[in-house]
């Protein structure tokens, strides 16, 4: 039965998603122009460190944005439905993984436009696109539950970004940390303890995130 | 009625201020006489983490009991704990300019996880005046409390591990641990510790009394 909730749950998500297709471009339009926009502002990027901030500060708010609407769709009869129909722990998980995959795709498409227009510094691509994967499911956690804060907090926009940049913080600080790492091409004995960190950092932000949903579902 | 820990806390931090002043310490290469901010500067912020915990440790009962007086005193703990990182900054900006030579540096991981505890903070209290019903309020803003309080703590104790710090004790400065052992100092740090957690808990009961007596003055 619960597994059957999940993959049903999750349908929802792709289904909602696909057909709303203009939502999905719209969010492909958001990355192009904000590459665009630092590709032209920056004209030629030299430093790796510049690189580095540049692309985790687009990625941070492309995520923001994307995972802010989440739950916004979730109106107070759609709530309803939801709380009696489904169980709570079921419908977080199916909302964070649908973020993961998104998140997941997003962040390669940033990476895809960032280095076609600003040009590619990574030295090791193999610890660039782990970093970017775990760093990408840990937001989707994060942000997954900040979207539901922000949604019972009459669904500001603002209220949004302001709640999830501090939390974010450590996330982004290993993100960062790792990723210059494989730009300079360093060894991968050196970054294994940020990589430890960040795989922990992904399951205990899924498992608070859980725990805590039960507590935000009761209306 | 003053309880008896109160006045204790009191002799306890005015005892620190005297003897933290003339009690004989450890002349350290750099440190020097700045040593002695270890009496205030590291007690400050052992209360206010204290506070933040018990603000969340509030929190966690109040999502299990809905009880809005837990809620009062989550929020008003919070107050507090916001309140003691303004003199630990201050405390902690001025002898990092003696022994740094600079009032702030983006190098070191706790300087930047102490910004980020307040900001969490803010969007706290931010989030708390956003929304209007009371039993609401009190159930969004303890989740999100106990969710940043376990993000803050990875910043603040785990992350610093990773990389060297500016402070003493990382990266081969001068460490807190070389002159624990300096029985002196531990005559003055312990106490002080105890002084200002219970300094901050005589703060957060005033605040808290306060605030249930506005609250009683609102519904009549």
């Amino acid at each position: 039965m619960s597994k059957q909730q999940l993959t049903q749950l999750l349908k929802k998500e792709f289904l909602l998603e696909f057909r709303q297709k203009s939502t999905l471009a719209g969010i492909a339009v958001y990355i192009v122009s904000t590459v665009f926009i630092s590709a032209l502002s920056f004209k030629k990027i030299i430093q790796p460190t510049v690189w580095n901030s540049l692309f985790w500060t687009i990625f941070l708010f492309i995520a923001v944005n994307v995972s802010s609407k989440s739950f916004m769709q979730e109106t107070k009869g759609k709530g309803l439905f939801n709380y009696l129909y489904y169980n709570p722990r079921q419908f977080i998980i199916s909302k964070i993984m649908y973020n993961m995959l998104l998140m997941a795709v997003l962040s390669l498409l940033t990476f895809f436009f960032y280095s076609w227009f600003v040009g590619s510094m990574v030295q090791d691509m193999g610890m660039f696109l782990l970093a970017l994967l775990f760093s990408s499911t840990a937001f989707s956690g994060v942000l997954s539950l900040m979207s539901a804060i922000a949604s019972k907090a009459n669904n500001n926009m603002s209220l949004m970004a302001i709640l999830s940049f501090p939390v974010l913080m450590p996330l982004l600080m290993v993100s960062v940390k790792l990723s210059k790492h494989a730009i300079d091409g360093l060894a991968w004995s050196v970054s294994y303890n940020y990589l430890l960190i960040l795989v922990m950092l992904n399951f205990v932000v899924i498992a608070l995130a859980t725990i805590l949903f039960n507590y935000l579902w009761r209306e | 009625m003053i309880k008896w820990w109160k006045i204790l806390s009191a002799l306890i931090i005015l005892y620190t201020l005297v003897w933290g002043m003339l009690n004989p310490v450890p002349h350290l290469d750099i440190l020097n006489e700045t040593i002695r901010n270890v009496y205030f500067h590291v007690p400050i912020w052992f209360a206010m983490i204290f506070q933040m915990g018990l603000s969340v440790v509030y929190a966690i009962r109040q999502l299990n009991k809905n009880d809005l007086q837990l809620d009062l005193k989550s929020n008003q703990a919070a107050q507090v704990g916001l309140f003691f990182s303004f003199p630990g900054l201050l405390t902690g900006s001025m002898w990092a300019k003696f022994t740094w030579g600079t009032w702030w540096t983006f190098q070191d991981p706790k300087l930047n996880g102490v910004a980020i505890a307040i900001l969490i903070y803010l969007a706290y209290f931010i989030l708390r005046s956003s929304i209007d019903d009371e039993l609401k309020r009190a159930r969004i803003s303890s989740v999100y409390n106990i969710f940043a309080f376990v993000m803050m703590f990875v910043f603040i104790m785990i992350l610093p591990r990773l990389t060297d710090s500016l402070h003493p004790g990382n990266g081969g400065n001068p460490a807190f641990g070389k002159y624990d052992l300096d029985s002196n100092m531990r005559m003055v740090f312990y106490p002080a510790v105890i002084g200002w957690i219970l300094l901050s808990l005589w703060i957060l009961d005033i605040k808290t009394r306060l605030a249930q007596l506005t609250q009683k003055y609102d519904e009549a």
